[in-house]
């Protein structure tokens, strides 16, 4: 059984289902990438995984728990973090507190985690007293993917992380999210720069209208000539 | 020099007496606003109710024989804090939760406030009566007066025994909430979600302990700000309802949902409306004999009857100049 296990999920925000059947299985040594064209239900089914949309028939298992339809102050417990794509820092709070929310649930002591997050992202460690609204675009998402890391997630899930940044702030993005897997973390990303994100994905899944179209290893997509003629711009 | 006195305590000490009322009350609107957004209305009366429930612990005090050095209204301050805190919280529950549980639009949270305002007003009646009513009835109000050891200075520097109680008190209960709003888990997440409340839930924050410690927060400090008013001047039913207009004027100058901008916007208000009703002649009277004689007697900026309204001229120039408040509020 993985970790996270995504099973027929039906859902959308109350009016006509936005997902029909969204089939997905991730485990922590996995980089997933749902890619798609506009309104397949990508960041949807972040969402629904993330008890922030009714999921109305399907089921989702993390870590051996039905999670279908609970809040983020249970989910984050059992080892799940979300990283929306806007909105995603407490502008008005300093980087530092941006963190120490992220570790809102935990009781334990803190300082490790914290120390890692600024090794994983030099930069915010000088900036640590600055408020996160005065960073720029690409700083604000690593006090983004870094307050998510703070409770010590098992999976991350990010919302097209690399959204408005330039390309080398894209690779940059990319390598940290690889970084991140390699120290344990299992990741589910929705990413536009679909070409970039399935060469390091070691799962792809391809999502149109609400449900799975094609599912493989992220170079089995690329190779794949229909996927690529349909999905990936030829 | 004794006119210069008379400024200190007709403007000085005065202000920074109302402007502490103003500042306690401001900082609640601002906090609910922060986190619930929407302007509550019913906050003057939670101010007013809070004095009641001190004054009924003042009389079971005394009732007791329990004698206290200090005014026994403030000496009951903490127990009437905790009690207006529970009732607050009664209220949301009772009130705004059903509402926000059905998800309405703030504006419905709105009116639903004034709803409680009117309900508390008439319940505040029932059990109270209209009549006024004296925290020192059966106890002396101490006026403290020092003299400046100057030659020739006749005046002294008054402060009722209140006024400094009011002043003191408030100054701790800033200092507390700042430590509580920097430095403690709770109040970090108060902050975290009225900066992003959709990031604060994503990140496991639990919302609805956020919200039960703004109501208890908030509730005390009504308590506190309404006790002092009611020491120092009179308890009476529309006690802190006539000071409603100002206090949420202090919280939309300062920037609504920042609490540092309703302390802010507190004591500037308070300081506006004694300022604007001080006889400003009283401070030429020593320079009489260079001075022309249609020079009126009375150079006060607004007759006292109009003090009210001071702090609308304020809340309207400072919008104008800073749309968003002193500070950045959440409401932009």
């Amino acid at each position: 059984m993985s970790l996270l296990e995504v099973k027929d999920v039906e859902g959308g925000y109350g009016g006509a289902p936005i997902l029909n059947g969204v089939n997905m299985a991730i485990d922590r040594e996995d980089i997933g990438v749902i890619v798609g064209p506009n309104g397949a239900g990508k960041s949807t089914t972040l969402k629904a995984i993330f008890g922030l949309l009714e999921v109305t028939a399907g089921s989702i298992v993390m870590d051996g728990h039905e999670v279908a339809n609970q809040l983020p102050d249970k989910l984050v417990p059992l080892g799940l973090s979300f990283v929306p794509q806007e909105f995603n820092v407490f502008t008005e709070m300093t980087v530092h507190e941006n963190l120490e929310m992220g570790a809102y649930i935990r009781n334990d002591d803190i300082s490790d985690t914290l120390d890692y997050v600024y090794e994983m992202f030099p930069p915010l460690k000088d900036k640590r007293k600055q408020n996160a609204g005065e960073l720029s675009g690409g700083q604000r998402q690593m006090v983004a993917m870094g307050r998510a890391l703070m409770s010590q997630p098992k999976l991350l899930l990010l919302d097209e992380p690399s959204a408005g940044l330039s390309p080398r702030y894209m690779m940059e993005i990319f390598e940290t999210v690889v970084n991140v897997n390699k120290s344990g973390v299992g990741i589910l990303m929705v990413e536009q720069n679909a070409r970039q994100a399935l060469e390091f994905a070691t799962k792809g899944f391809v999502l149109a209208g609400g449900n799975n179209r094609y599912t493989g290893t992220g170079r089995e997509l690329l190779d794949d000539p229909e996927v690529a003629q349909s999905f990936l711009g030829g | 020099m004794n006119e210069l006195i008379f400024f200190v305590n007709k403007v000085l000490i005065s202000g920074a007496t109302l402007g502490s009322v103003y500042a306690l009350g401001a900082v609640g609107v601002t906090l609910i606003f922060g986190i619930l957004r929407f302007a509550h209305f019913a906050h003057g009366d939670m101010m007013t109710l809070g004095a009641f429930v001190a004054f009924m612990l003042v009389a079971v005090f005394q009732s007791l024989g329990i004698q206290t050095p200090l005014p026994t209204g403030f000496i009951v301050l903490p127990f009437a804090m905790a009690i207006t805190a529970g009732l607050a919280l009664g209220i949301d529950r009772g009130f705004y939760q059903p509402l926000r549980a059905k998800g309405v639009k703030t504006v419905t949270l709105l009116i639903a406030s004034v709803g409680v305002t009117l309900m508390m007003q008439g319940v505040i009646r029932l059990f109270a009566g209209t009549g006024t009513r004296s925290f020192f009835e059966n106890e002396t109000k101490d006026l403290y007066r020092f003299k400046l050891p100057i030659e020739g200075v006749r005046r002294s520097i008054n402060f009722s025994e209140p006024q400094i109680l009011v002043i003191v008190t408030t100054v701790i209960a800033v200092i507390a909430l700042h430590f509580f709003l920097t430095r403690s888990r709770l109040g970090k997440g108060m902050r975290a979600m009225a900066d992003n409340p959709s990031l604060a839930q994503v990140s496991g924050i639990n919302t609805a302990a956020v919200v039960r410690a703004t109501w208890i927060i908030a509730g005390s400090l009504a308590a506190m700000a309404g006790t002092l008013l009611a020491l120092d001047v009179i308890l009476k039913p529309d006690l802190a309802f006539n000071i409603l207009l100002p206090i949420f004027a202090a919280a939309v100058v300062g920037g609504l949902g920042h609490s540092y901008g309703a302390i802010a916007g507190g004591f500037l208000i308070g300081f506006a409306e004694t300022m604007s009703v001080f006889n400003w002649a009283v401070l030429l009277r020593p320079f009489k004999a260079g001075l022309p004689d249609w020079l009126p007697n009375d150079l006060s900026i607004v007759p006292s009857e109009y003090k009210l309204t001071v702090a609308f001229v304020i809340l309207v120039l400072v919008l104008l100049v800073r749309p968003q408040g002193i500070f950045k509020g959440a409401s932009t």
